[in-house]
C-alpha cells in the first residue's frame, strides 16, 4: 500500500505554489495536512505527478481578525483552531464544530483548507463555512478570487477551484450579539464522517421566536446545502425549509429515508439547542 | 533557503532530529514517514497498522504533536523533531506512563501501544487532568484490538494528577 | 478478587495473582521484535500479491511483460506457474475441492491472489503490479449462503455439483420423539453475519529456499494449529524437516486469523524457490480485510422442544455454513467446534444436527475469535429467549430450570463432549446479583412506560478449550474416518533449562500474540522452583527444527490455560524433583523433606540450613560424574502431554471435543434510541468460571478483549459483499472496529470451579465473551423491539429500520424490467438537464459515435463496433482520483426521439462497474429539449472496498458532470458559452 512516485515540491511562498499548480495542473497533489491525501494516495487512488507541500507555508498558517470576518489561511490546522481564543470568540460554530472533525490525532495535522479544498459532503469544517455563507479565497499564478462557499461545492468531492487554482484561505463572519449557533452530527462512531450533520446560527426576537436562521445540513447531499430564512415561524417550518428539494444519498450505512429522518432530527436538535 | 524539488526517483538526504539525536538518511520523494523511521534510521518501535490513518499505531510526535507518520512523507519532516517510543524510557527505566501502562496491564500483544503511548504524552501535556470522557475521546484515534480499551484509559488517568476528575 | 495475605510466614504462591507481565518492558520500550523487524538473511527482496478484483471470473491470459521490464523487478510468478511447482491442500472434506492458495484458471472471490511480484522494494513492487494485464472474462457470483443453494447459482467449482460441499447429518438420542412429546416447540430462522477479528499487526513472512537438499525457511508470525505444517510440507513437496518454520519473539494478535497465515507461507515459499530468492511480504490492511479470512456467516433454523414446566427436551439445528471460496485447512472445523456440546451447558439428551457446508464468492473462512461459537450461541440463546418469552418464564429462569446440575460434574453431554466441572446455577446467579437484575426489570417498565425502547438479554454457555485434533473428523463418516489413520488428543510441549549460572530458562510451543503465556509460565515455573517470576526466562518463538512441538501447537481454542499449563505444571515439579535430589545429596536429607523457596533449598522445618538453588541446580552441569544415581546429567527437563480425555470419535459420531469447559453468563441492558437507530449498552455483566485464575489481570483482559470483538460483531463490524460478490468493507473506514468511545462499561465477575483436568484447576480461557456477547446483545435488541426477526450487526440504520416499521434492506429485484438495475447496493440516481437544440439534434447526437466522443468529457477514444454497440476509453474521476476506463455500451432500447435505455459496463485501474440507465428527450421552449435520466450501477473493485461512503456521491456527481457537461459543449458548439469542462476533462490520467 504504497504511493506511485511523484515528484516532490515544497514552495516557500504561495505564490510559488500558485506557479507550481500553472505547471502542473491537474497532475500535482496539494498537500496541507494530508489527512485525506496521504490515505489517497497510500492506496493508489490518486496518482500524482507531483506533491506539493503547502504544509510549511507560514504566510497560510494565520488567523486574522478583520472588521467583518476572520480569516483563516489555508494552511491552519485543526488543533490551533480549536484552541483559538479569536475562534473561540469570534466564529463559536466554527468552535464547536472542531471537536467533531476527526480524532485529536489528526486534529493536530489536518487543515481547515484542506478539509475544504478536499469537499467531502459529510466534513465538518465545510459544512460550518457553508452555514455561516462564508467565503473561500482562492488564487492562480495570476489573479485572486474569492467565491461564496454556497457555491463553491459542487458535488461529491468537487469544488469551485480550478486545478491551476491553490486555496489560500477562509473567510469566516464574525458572530454579532444575540446571536446563538449550534452544530449536532449523528456518527455510526465518534470522529467518523457524519451520516447527517446539521449546524445553525440564529437570532431570536423579543418574543422568542427565530428572527433570523443561517441553517446547514451535511452528509445528506452530496455537497453541503447552507440556506437563510428570515423570520420562519418555528422549528417545523425550517425543517421542512431545509429538507425541500433535498434526495438524500445512499450508501451502505444510510438508506436515503433514513438520512432524511435524521436530518429532520438534527435540525430539530440544532434549532434547539441554539438559545 | 529556496524551493525544494525533488524528482520522483532521487533519493534526498533528510536531516532530523529523533529522539534526542541528530540524524541523516535517504529518501525518496514517496517514502512515507513511518517506513522511513522503521527501515531507514532502525526505528521499528513505531508500527504500522493501516496505512490509512486510521488506526493510530505508528503514531509519533513530530515537534511535540501527536501525529500519523504512515499519511506523511520522509520528506516532510526534514529539520523536525521527532520522538518515536524508543525515546520515552529515562534511561533504562520505564517512565511514569509506561509503568502505568505495565501496571494497569493496558497492553496484551501490544501492536498498537507505541502510537498510544506517543498520543498519551501529547495529550497529557495538553490536558494534564483529564476526565475520562476526554481520554476516551483522545483514545477514539486509535484501533486497539486486545483490550477492550478499559485498562488504556486506566492507565492514562493514573497517572493525570489525581487519577483524573 | 482474593486478598493476598501478606502477613503469612511463607509467601504466597505466585499464581493466583496479577503479577505484571514479562512481555511488557520490551513492548513499551518498543524493542519487542515483530515480524516486519526481522531481516533475517541478506539480499531479502520484497513482494506485492496482484489480486483479483472480480468476485468470480475466468482468468484468460496474463501478460506480465511491462511489469518485468521495469527496473528493480525481479521477478512475476503466476498462478499457472505455483500450480506447477506445488501440491493442493486436502480438505478433510474429500467432497471439497483442495484448496491452493492462488488462482489459477480462475479467480473465485475479490482479492483472491492471481500473481505476485517480487522486487527490490515494496513500492517497486507495487509499481510493476499496476503493470500486469490480466484478461478477466467476468462470470455471475454468489456470496448469500441460501442463494448459493439454489439449482440455478453460478458454481464456483465446476468438479461439484452446485455449491454444496457437503452435508451431514447427526441424531444423538431421539429427537423426533422429544419434539413429538413437547408442550411447545420454538423455531427461528436466523443468520448471522461475516467478521474479522483484525488484530493490529497483519499477516507477514520471509521465506527462503535452498537447494541440495531442498529445504524451506520461513520466518513468519504463523500462530499455529501446526497440524498445518505437514499440510504446508506436503503442499511444497517436501518432507517435514525440510520445512523450517521460524516464529518471531512478538506477534501483534491473532485471535486464530493468523492460521490463514499458512497460505501464504506456501505461496511465498514456491515464490522464493521459482526466483531462487529469499522474499520478504508484508501483508497491507486492505490485503488483510479483502483476502486474508473471516469468521463464517452462517445461515440456518434452531428449533427447540420444551414441556409446559420450561423443562428443555430437545434441540434441532440446521447449520447452513458460508465457507467461502474454498473449503481451507482446518475447515469445517468452525462448524463441528461446538457440535460435541450443541447443548450448551443445558442437561438436554435429543439433538439432531444438520451440517451444509457451502462454498460462495467470498474469503475462505478461518479461525476467529470464538471460533463457530458466536454463532453457535446465536443460534441456542436466542431460541431459549425465545422460548422463555412464549412460555411465560423470566429468561434466567428458564436457563436455570435446565443446566446439568452442579453434581451432576463430570457431566457427558450428548454429543460426546465431558463437561468437567461447574457450577451454572452460580455463575448466572452472580450475574444476577452483579447487574441488580430486578432493578435493571424495574428501569425497562419505567422506560417502556415512557414509550422507550428498553430490553434486557441473557446469554449463557459453556466455553470449551483445549481442542480434541481429531473433532474435525466428525466432518467425515465414520466409515470414511475408519479408512484414515485414526487421531486424537492434543500434545502440548515444555522445557525447562537450568543452565549452567541456575537461571531458569522455560521453552513454550503456544506461539502466544498478546496473551501473557511468558508471565503465566513464569508464574508457575517460579512457585514450582521457589524462586521469583523475574528470575524465570521463558522463550515462546518457535523454530521447528529446535522446539519440541507437534500437531496440536500453537494458539488457538484457548488451550494455553486448558493443556499447556498442566504441562508447564507437570515440568516444573519434575525440575524441581531434580533439584530435591540434587540437594538432599548436598544436604544428607531426604528428597522429600527438601523444600525450594526463596531461591534456596533446605530441609524442611531447618531454615537456616539450606544452599542457594542456582548452586544445586548448576551442579548437574558442573559435577557430572558424581551425580547420585537416579539424576541426570545436564539440566533439561521436557514433558510433553496430552490429556487423556480427548480420545478419538465413536463410531457414533461421539468426541470428547474439549479438555476443560469454562462457563459464562452475560446480562444485558439496552436502549435503543428509535429516532437514530442509536442503541447503547446501559448495563453489561458478563461473570466467568475459568477455575481459579492463574493471573486475574489477564483473565480481566481477555474478558474485555473478547467482550469487544463480541460488541463489535453484533452492532457495527461486517466483512460486507453485495449481492453481486463485491466486496465492500476494504478499509478501517469501511470495515468499522470498536474505538474507546464506542465501549460500554463491562462489570465482570467470577466463579472458581476448579478443573479436574488440569493440575491446577485451570480452565480455558480467552474466548467466551466473544462467543455469548452477540447472543446477549440480540436478544436485548429484540426485547426491545419486541420482535425476533433481528439479525446482526445491529448498525443504526437496521435498528431504525427495525424500531420504524421500516425495511431493513431494500427488496431485492436485481434489474427492473426495463434493464435499470436497483436493489441493495446499487448505486441509482435520477436527473435532468435542459439542452439548446431541439430532440431530434439531441437524439442523433446521443447515438452518433463521433459525435458523442467530441462530446463526452474525458473521452478519448469511442466507436461503433456494431449497431447500437459501442466501445471507448474514457477518462474521468472526481479530485484526484482520476482514472481511464475502457467502457462497452449497448442500446438494447430505441425510441427516437424520445426514449434511450442502455447498459454497459467499464473497467479500469480503480476499479470495474456495470448498469443500465434510461435517457428521455422532451421538448421545451423554443427549440430546446428537455434530457431527464436515471440510471442504476454496480461497482467493485478497490473504488468499491475502499469508498462505499462516497461512492453513490461520486456516481451521481460524475454523471451529473457527464449531462452537464454535455449541455455546456452543446453551448459551447452553438457559440453560447466556453467550456471549463472540456479544459477540466481534456487532460489524460497520468497513468
Amino acid at each position: 500500500m504504497k504511493p506511485v512516485a511523484f515528484e516532490y515540491c515544497r514552495p516557500e511562498t504561495a505564490a510559488e505554489a500558485a506557479t507550481l499548480l500553472a505547471e502542473f495542473g491537474f497532475e500535482a497533489s496539494v498537500l496541507a495536512g494530508g489527512m485525506t491525501l496521504g490515505p489517497m494516495l497510500n492506496m493508489r487512488l490518486v496518482r500524482p505527478t507531483a506533491v506539493i507541500d503547502i504544509s510549511r507555508l507560514d504566510e497560510l498558517g494565520e488567523i486574522e481578525v478583520a472588521a467583518d470576518h476572520v480569516l483563516t489561511g489555508a494552511t491552519l490546522r485543526q488543533a490551533d483552531a480549536l484552541s483559538s481564543a479569536e475562534i473561540a470568540r469570534e466564529v463559536p460554530l466554527l468552535a464547536r464544530a472542531l471537536p467533531h472533525v476527526g480524532h485529536f490525532q489528526t486534529r493536530n495535522r489536518g487543515t481547515l483548507g484542506g478539509s475544504v479544498a478536499h469537499g467531502d459532503p459529510a466534513a465538518e469544517i465545510p459544512l460550518a463555512l457553508v452555514t455561516l455563507d462564508g467565503t473561500v479565497q482562492l488564487r492562480d499564478a495570476r489573479r485572486a478570487r474569492r467565491v461564496p462557499a454556497r457555491e463553491f461545492f459542487l458535488g461529491a468531492l468537487e469544488t469551485a477551484r480550478r486545478p491551476d487554482e491553490l486555496l489560500v484561505g477562509l473567510e469566516w463572519p464574525r458572530a454579532a450579539a444575540g446571536e446563538h449557533v449550534a452544530f449536532a452530527e449523528f456518527a455510526e462512531r465518534h470522529g467518523d464522517f457524519a451520516i447527517a450533520a446539521a449546524a445553525c446560527r440564529l437570532t431570536r426576537d423579543s418574543a422568542g421566536r427565530i428572527a433570523r436562521i443561517d441553517l446547514g445540513l451535511g452528509g445528506v447531499e452530496a455537497r453541503p446545502r447552507g440556506l437563510t430564512l428570515e423570520g420562519p415561524g418555528d422549528v417545523e417550518e425550517v425543517v421542512a425549509a431545509a429538507l425541500d428539494g433535498v434526495e438524500a444519498m445512499e450508501d451502505r450505512s444510510a438508506s436515503a429515508e433514513y438520512r432524511m429522518d435524521l436530518a429532520a432530527v438534527l435540525i430539530r436538535r440544532v434549532v434547539e439547542a441554539a438559545g | 533557503m529556496s524551493m525544494v524539488r525533488v524528482k520522483a526517483d532521487d533519493r534526498h538526504r533528510v536531516s532530523l532530529t529523533v529522539n534526542g539525536r541528530r540524524r541523516t538518511g535517504h529518501a525518496e520523494p514517496r517514502m512515507q514517514l513511518c517506513d522511513f523511521l522503521r527501515h531507514e534510521l532502525g526505528l521499528p518501535g513505531t508500527h504500522v497498522g493501516c496505512e490509512h490513518g486510521v488506526c493510530g499505531a505508528c503514531t509519533v510526535l513530530i515537534d511535540g504533536r501527536a501525529q500519523r507518520s504512515c499519511t506523511q512523507f520522509a520528506l516532510q519532516a526534514e529539520g523536525t523533531e521527532i520522538t518515536t517510543v524508543e525515546g520515552l524510557a529515562e534511561g533504562e527505566t520505564l517512565n511514569r506512563l509506561q509503568a502505568a501502562f505495565r501496571d494497569h496491564h493496558a497492553l496484551q500483544c501490544g501492536f498498537c501501544t507505541a502510537g498510544i503511548l506517543m498520543s498519551a504524552t501529547h495529550f497529557l501535556r495538553e490536558v494534564p487532568a483529564p476526565s475520562e470522557a476526554e481520554v476516551r475521546d483522545m483514545l477514539s484515534g486509535h484501533i486497539c484490538r486486545c483490550t477492550g480499551y478499559d485498562s488504556i484509559v486506566r492507565a492514562i488517568l493514573s497517572v493525570a494528577g489525581e487519577g483524573g476528575t | 478478587m482474593t486478598v493476598v495475605e501478606d502477613a503469612r510466614d511463607e509467601a504466597p504462591p505466585w499464581v493466583g495473582r496479577p503479577v505484571p507481565r514479562k512481555e511488557d518492558a520490551a513492548l513499551l520500550t518498543g524493542r519487542a521484535r515483530f515480524i516486519d523487524d526481522l531481516a533475517p538473511l541478506p539480499g531479502l527482496a520484497h513482494a506485492a500479491i496482484l489480486r483479483s478484483p472480480y468476485p468470480h471470473a475466468e482468468i484468460r491470459a496474463i501478460d506480465a511483460a511491462r511489469a518485468l521490464a521495469l527496473p528493480g523487478v525481479l521477478g512475476v510468478v503466476t498462478g499457472a506457474q505455483i500450480a506447477e511447482m506445488t501440491e493442493t491442500v486436502p480438505s478433510v472434506v474429500r467432497t471439497a475441492p483442495p484448496y491452493r492458495p492462488i488462482a489459477v484458471d480462475k479467480a473465485r472471490y475479490v482479492g483472491e491472489p492471481v500473481a505476485v511480484v517480487v522486487a527490490e522494494d515494496r513500492y517497486l513492487a507495487e509499481d510493476a503490479l499496476d503493470l500486469i494485464e490480466v484478461d478477466y472474462a467476468p462470470l455471475a457470483a454468489v456470496t448469500d449462503v441460501m442463494a448459493a443453494l439454489d439449482p440455478a447459482a453460478p458454481v464456483l467449482h465446476e468438479a461439484l455439483d452446485g455449491n454444496l460441499a457437503q452435508r451431514r447429518d447427526f441424531t444423538y438420542g431421539d429427537p423426533d420423539a422429544a419434539f413429538a412429546r413437547a408442550d411447545r416447540t420454538f423455531r427461528l430462522d436466523y443468520t448471522f453475519p461475516r467478521s474479522s477479528a483484525t488484530p493490529m499487526e497483519t499477516f507477514g513472512l520471509v521465506a527462503h529456499f535452498e537447494e541440495a537438499p531442498a529445504r524451506y525457511t520461513v520466518w513468519s508470525n504463523f500462530q499455529g494449529p501446526f497440524v498445518l505444517h505437514p499440510l504446508m510440507a506436503r503442499a511444497l513437496r517436501v518432507p517435514g524437516n525440510r520445512l523450517r518454520l521460524i516464529t518471531p519473539p512478538a506477534s501483534g494478535g491473532s485471535f486464530g486469523i493468523k492460521q490463514a497465515v499458512f497460505a501464504y507461507i506456501v505461496l511465498l515459499g514456491a515464490v522464493s524457490r521459482k526466483l531462487g530468492q529469499p522474499v520478504k511480504w508484508i501483508e497491507d490492511r486492505l490485503e488483510h480485510l479483502i483476502g486474508s479470512s473471516a469468521a463464517g456467516a452462517r445461515a440456518g433454523t434452531v428449533e427447540a422442544a420444551f414441556t409446559e414446566e420450561g423443562r428443555l427436551l430437545g434441540l434441532r439445528y440446521d447449520n447452513v455454513a458460508n465457507m467461502g471460496a474454498w473449503m481451507r485447512a482446518p475447515e469445517p472445523a468452525s462448524v463441528y467446534r461446538m457440535h460435541a456440546t450443541a447443548g450448551g451447558g443445558y442437561d438436554v439428551r435429543d439433538i439432531a444436527i444438520s451440517n451444509r457446508l457451502v462454498l460462495t464468492n467470498t474469503v475462505p473462512i478461518g479461525l476467529n475469535r470464538g471460533y463457530g461459537g458466536p454463532q453457535f450461541y446465536f443460534a441456542l440463546e436466542r431460541i431459549m429467549e425465545i422460548a422463555a418469552r412464549g412460555l411465560g418464564l423470566d429468561p434466567g429462569e428458564l436457563r436455570r430450570r435446565n443446566f446439568v446440575a452442579p453434581d451432576a460434574f463430570p457431566y457427558e453431554c450428548a454429543g460426546g463432549s465431558k463437561l468437567d466441572a461447574g457450577d451454572y446455577h452460580a455463575v448466572l446467579d452472580e450475574a444476577k446479583r452483579l447487574i441488580d437484575y430486578d432493578a435493571l426489570c424495574a428501569r425497562r417498565e419505567a422506560a417502556r412506560a415512557e414509550g422507550r425502547r428498553f430490553g434486557i438479554g441473557f446469554a449463557v454457555g459453556v466455553e470449551p478449550s483445549g481442542s480434541n485434533m481429531a473433532y474435525v473428523s466428525l466432518a467425515q463418516p465414520a466409515e470414511e474416518r475408519a479408512r484414515s489413520d485414526q487421531k486424537s488428543g492434543a500434545a502440548a510441549s515444555v522445557i525447562i533449562t537450568i543452565d549452567p549460572s541456575g537461571r531458569a530458562t522455560v521453552q513454550l510451543c503456544s506461539t502466544p500474540n498478546g496473551q501473557g503465556h511468558a508471565t503465566v509460565a513464569a508464574q508457575i515455573v517460579a512457585d514450582a522452583l521457589g524462586l521469583e517470576p523475574d528470575d524465570v526466562d521463558v522463550v515462546t518463538d518457535i523454530d521447528t527444527q529446535r522446539s519440541p512441538w507437534s500437531i496440536a501447537s500453537g494458539n488457538y481454542s484457548n488451550r494455553f490455560a486448558a493443556i499447556v499449563t498442566g504441562a508447564i505444571q507437570l515440568c516444573g515439579e519434575r525440575a524441581a524433583d531434580k533439584v530435591r535430589r540434587l540437594a538432599a545429596d548436598a544436604l544428607e536429607a531426604a528428597p522429600e523433606d527438601i523444600e525450594l523457596a526463596g531461591g534456596r533449598v533446605r530441609i524442611a522445618g531447618v531454615p537456616d540450613k539450606g544452599l542457594p538453588l542456582a548452586r544445586v541446580a548448576s551442579r548437574a552441569h558442573w559435577d557430572a560424574s558424581t551425580l547420585p544415581d537416579d539424576v541426570t546429567p545436564g539440566f533439561h527437563e521436557t514433558v510433553m502431554l496430552s490429556p487423556d480425555v480427548l480420545g478419538p470419535p465413536s463410531d457414533d459420531d461421539r468426541i470428547a471435543s474439549s479438555v476443560t469447559y469454562g462457563f459464562v453468563a452475560d446480562i444485558v441492558g439496552v436502549e435503543i434510541d428509535a429516532a437514530t437507530g442509536r442503541l447503547s449498552v446501559e448495563s453489561y455483566v458478563s461473570v466467568h468460571d475459568v477455575g481459579p485464575r492463574m493471573n486475574p489481570a489477564i483473565v480481566e483482559g481477555q474478558v474485555w478483549g473478547g467482550f469487544a470483538h463480541g460488541l463489535g460483531a453484533a452492532v457495527m463490524e461486517e466483512l460486507a459483499y453485495d449481492e453481486a460478490g463485491n466486496f465492500l468493507a476494504g478499509s478501517f473506514a469501511d470495515y468499522l472496529c470498536p474505538t474507546a468511545t464506542e465501549m460500554p462499561e463491562l462489570i465482570v465477575g467470577h466463579v472458581e470451579t476448579p478443573s479436574p483436568q488440569n493440575p491446577l484447576g485451570a480452565k480455558g480461557m480467552g474466548d467466551g465473551s466473544s462467543m455469548l456477547t452477540p447472543a446477549a446483545i440480540a436478544n436485548a435488541v429484540a426485547d426491545a423491539l419486541d420482535r425476533d426477526d433481528v439479525a446482526p450487526p445491529f448498525r443504526p440504520m437496521t435498528l431504525w429500520a427495525l424500531a420504524n416499521g421500516r425495511e431493513v434492506r431494500p427488496p431485492a429485484p436485481a434489474v427492473r424490467d426495463d434493464g435499470v438495475p436497483s436493489g441493495p447496493d446499487v448505486l441509482s440516481g435520477a436527473g435532468e438537464v435542459v439542452l439548446p437544440r431541439p430532440p431530434d439534434a439531441v437524439w442523433r447526437m446521443l447515438i452518433d459515435a463521433e459525435a458523442l466522443a467530441r462530446l463526452v468529457p474525458g473521452c478519448e477514444r469511442l466507436e461503433e463496433t456494431a449497431p447500437g454497440r459501442y466501445r471507448g476509453e474514457v477518462s474521468i474521476g472526481v479530485a484526484g482520483i482520476r482514472g481511464r476506463y475502457v467502457a462497452e455500451i449497448e442500446h438494447t432500447s430505441r425510441e427516437a426521439p424520445t426514449r434511450l435505455v442502455l447498459r454497459g459496463q467499464a473497467r479500469g485501474a480503480l476499479g470495474h462497474g456495470g448498469g443500465g440507465g434510461e435517457v428521455r428527450l422532451e421538448p421545451v421552449g423554443e427549440g430546446e429539449t428537455r434530457l431527464s435520466y436515471r440510471y442504476g450501477a454496480r461497482v467493485g473493485g478497490k473504488v468499491a472496498s475502499v469508498g462505499q461512503r462516497m461512492l453513490g456521491a461520486v456516481t451521481e456527481t460524475l454523471i451529473g458532470q457527464f449531462f452537464r457537461a454535455f449541455a455546456a459543449e452543446l453551448a459551447d458548439e452553438a457559440g453560447e458559452a466556453t467550456s471549463f469542462w472540456r479544459r477540466l476533462f481534456g487532460r489524460s490520467d497520468p497513468s
